[in-house]
């Protein structure tokens, strides 16, 4: 390659070889062989988790923290995964920041299902784990996992900006390698009514409900972490 | 000194120059009272559930109690509840409760919504989580959890276990037959949120347009209540309810919103605060209030220009600054859970003056940065295009509606806790109250920023004073039973001004360490009820910008 810094621009667009302009390390690294051999999914992977386009939503105490991580000082856009996208069809991740209530279930399920697949979740914050400090609450669902498949949790009340991008980096880790979490959903039950237990709650909104109607049922005794 | 009440001309009805006269407004209620009752913050009058409209239209239009800050309502073993509670705007320290109790079996009372506007909302969550139905109300329905869902939370009887079915329903698609219009109509129906940029968190507006213009809008919210006050009812007042006012208003606000916890439960129990203590507090929550006043700032330039722009980078680059200052005092950088009754957790870090250096630094890059933020936002002219004359909100209309904080002070209304209900050191310090007589979108804005500039001047005189004081004299905590247990059937309603308005909190002991009752009286709740008088018959950014301007927090408006 040429290291020629007066090279002009013409020249280099005129001249032998590759502009100057157009290197970087990694192409001088390979040297007189610029080519990688690698089985495209591998490369699908590895562009994937360098090129994240995040879901801007916020619900609660950790979007304020993950809006700090997307701006200044923090700046996720560094590690390739800081384009927050408004619509939930043009993103690939989703970081669910805060406590997800009974209300607020089905719609965050119903934006997950609009995401284009493939499609990750970094859960942030103790709320998307168990409930976290409102566990306890009689409108809390016990984390997001009983809504959605979460690839990543993230600790904390609220996680530190630098604890978000380390889960960030994990995730862009795990989908280079491949992983995701699979898409079975459980106990999260999206279904027909009809398909219900047909007890006496469920009589009493039959009446109330249509049939075709989509529902979320929360039986709040079976919650897997007992208050 | 700068925060001497100017005097008014002449006195209402029951009103003396030491306070309220609580005899004449027995006297002026007439047969309406039926009972009498003497609560921390002030006596309340028992009042039967049929005459509740024509006893608070007296206390309205002769005793000039125009801020129906709260509507608390309580399941007792033997009837139902509600308490308004009731202050003026003129002089917030004059306050008087109406109580209405109602039968266990029909708890009816009729609704205060054609007296004071706000009750609507407040009524409406009284039901939802409580269970008493408002006669006379304009939409008594659910408020904060789904339609579907089976009994009232707070009630006695509410059983957390039974399972609850939750419908997609409020999504139906908009542009099947609408919800509201007429068949042959033009208006268009819209859903913005809950999952919306501009909402600024959960927020569901539906929203009807006639072309660009906003026909009518309804708030829908609920999608982040976090039942937080159950869960301070299951806390003890010592320790556990603390870490939770955190969370109410996460903006960064954290200290405001634990003050108004601190006072009210130290009112409760009798708590003296060291006064070393009081300068912490209040150097601590103006530090809040200018980290959420940024955020404010940030996010509404977001919402005007619509994208991440310099403005929100720059808004966050100074937060950065605030929280680092606040992590150093309070060892986090969001919830802070720093206060406690009786004083503060600790005392400042050392060593101190590397610690009040860094707020030196700080107020000293502020001016700086303001005229920055006036020269990128305020003078723009795009911006005033957008602002200016927008999101109109008259003082009548606000004051109906309980708007408090920046929101009132733009519409010209002079009203702020930290002076006219002194607390804290606030009344020993130099600073003034912002107004603005706009009301309007750009009012509001401005309102907020001059607010920053106050703040500082009250920090930087409490660093002064800090730096200062006798090192024998800075006592952090005063002496506070590890246990503590008010005296039974103790009532409280208190205040404090937080980031947003007037944050209050209800408390009725029964002698345990819990409350029996907790009741959070949010400014956002209130201040979002105005949003469809600013914005009917506007257009829709400009709905947008009005929304963005009442700086609103969902985890605030739902709790």
């Amino acid at each position: 390659m040429s290291s020629d810094n007066t090279q002009s621009t013409q020249e280099g667009r005129m001249g032998e070889g590759v502009d100057a302009r157009f290197n970087s390390k990694l192409r001088e690294a390979f040297g007189s062989s610029p080519f990688i051999l690698t089985k495209f999914d591998q490369f699908m992977n590895w562009v994937r988790g360098s090129s994240m386009f995040m879901l801007q939503f916020g619900i609660a105490c950790c979007s304020i923290e993950m809006m700090h991580t997307y701006a200044v000082k923090h700046d996720l856009d560094r590690f390739g995964a800081g384009v927050p996208r408004a619509s939930p069809r043009q993103a690939d991740v989703i970081i669910v920041p805060g406590t997800i209530v009974s209300k607020f279930a089905p719609r965050m399920k119903r934006i997950y299902d609009q995401m284009p697949e493939p499609k990750f979740v970094v859960g942030m914050g103790s709320c998307t784990i168990s409930g976290g400090p409102f566990q306890e609450g009689y409108n809390v669902i016990k984390g997001a996992e009983e809504v959605i498949p979460v690839d990543i949790h993230v600790p904390g009340c609220p996680p530190r900006p630098e604890a978000l991008v380390y889960g960030i980096a994990k995730l862009q880790e795990r989908v280079a390698n491949g992983e995701t979490s699979p898409v079975t959903v459980k106990p999260y039950e999206l279904e027909q009514f009809s398909d219900l237990d047909d007890d006496e709650l469920v009589q009493h909104l039959a009446d109330r409900i249509d049939e075709e109607e989509l529902v979320m049922r929360y039986d709040w005794a079976e919650s897997p972490v007992e208050p | 000194m700068s925060l001497e009440d100017p005097s008014r001309p002449e006195l209402d009805i029951g009103e003396t120059a030491e306070g309220v006269d609580y005899d004449a407004l027995e006297a002026l209620l007439g047969d309406h009272v039926v009972g009498r009752e003497r609560h921390r913050n002030a006596e309340a009058f028992v009042v039967r559930p049929d005459e509740v409209q024509d006893a608070l239209f007296l206390l309205r239009d002769e005793a000039g109690f125009d801020h129906c800050s709260c509507v608390t309502a309580q399941e007792y073993e033997d009837r139902y509840e509600s308490i308004y509670h009731l202050r003026k705007y003129d002089d917030p320290t004059q306050e008087v409760g109406v109580v209405v109790p109602t039968a266990t079996d029909d708890p009816v009372s009729e609704s205060a919504e054609p007296v004071y506007r706000t009750a609507d909302w407040h009524e409406r969550e009284a039901y939802d989580l409580v269970g008493v139905d408002y006669d006379d109300h304009p939409q008594m329905e659910r408020i904060l959890l789904p339609e579907t869902w089976q009994g009232h939370p707070l009630s006695l009887d509410y059983d957390q276990e039974q399972p609850q079915v939750v419908t997609f329903s409020e999504h139906a698609n908009p542009l099947n037959e609408d919800q509201r219009a007429e068949a042959d109509s033009d208006t268009m129906f819209v859903n913005i949120g809950p999952h919306h940029p501009a909402t600024h968190g959960v927020l569901h507006l539906k929203t009807t347009l006639d072309g660009e213009q906003v026909a009518d809008v309804e708030s829908d919210i609920g999608y982040l209540h976090r039942c937080e006050e159950q869960i301070c009812q299951n806390g003890t007042y010592r320790h556990q309810i603390m870490p939770y006012p955190d969370r109410w208003d996460y903006i960064s606000a954290g200290i405001l919103n634990e003050w108004a916890y601190a006072r009210a439960a130290e009112d409760m129990a009798d708590i003296d605060v060291p006064e070393y203590a009081q300068v912490i507090r209040t150097m601590s929550a103006e530090l809040c209030r200018i980290a959420s006043h940024m955020l404010a700032l940030g996010t509404f330039a977001l919402d005007v220009y619509g994208d991440f722009t310099a403005i929100f980078m720059y808004a966050t680059r100074d937060r950065e600054v605030v929280q680092n200052i606040l992590e150093d005092l309070t060892g986090q950088r969001l919830m802070f859970n720093y206060l406690r009754l009786g004083g503060v957790a600790w005392d400042l870090p050392e060593p101190r003056e590397e610690f009040f250096e860094s707020i030196h630094d700080f107020l000293e890059d502020l001016p700086e940065k303001l005229e920055e933020y006036h020269d990128l936002v305020t003078s723009n002219e795009i911006f005033q295009m957008r602002c200016v004359d927008t999101g109109v909100l008259e003082p009548e209309i606000a004051k109906s509606y309980g708007a408090t904080g920046p929101v009132a002070r733009g519409s010209g209304i002079d009203y702020d806790l930290r002076r006219d209900d002194p607390y804290g050191y606030y009344d020993e310090l130099d600073w003034d109250v912002i107004t603005e007589e706009g009301c309007d979108n750009y009012a509001r804005v401005l309102v907020r920023l001059q607010e920053v500039e106050e703040s500082a001047k009250i920090i930087e005189q409490c660093v002064d004073l800090l730096a200062e004081w006798p090192e024998e004299d800075r006592t952090i905590q005063s002496n506070v039973p590890r246990t503590l247990k008010p005296d039974p059937d103790t009532e409280i309603y208190r205040s404090v001004e937080g980031a947003k308005g007037e944050l209050g909190i209800y408390m009725r002991s029964d002698g345990t360490e819990k409350p029996a009752r907790f009741k959070i009286r949010s400014p956002c709740f209130s201040n979002l009820q105005t949003l469809p008088e600013m914005s009917q018959g506007e257009y829709i950014p400009d709905l947008i910008a009005s929304l963005g301007s009442l700086d609103i927090v969902l985890g605030e408006v739902d709790r």
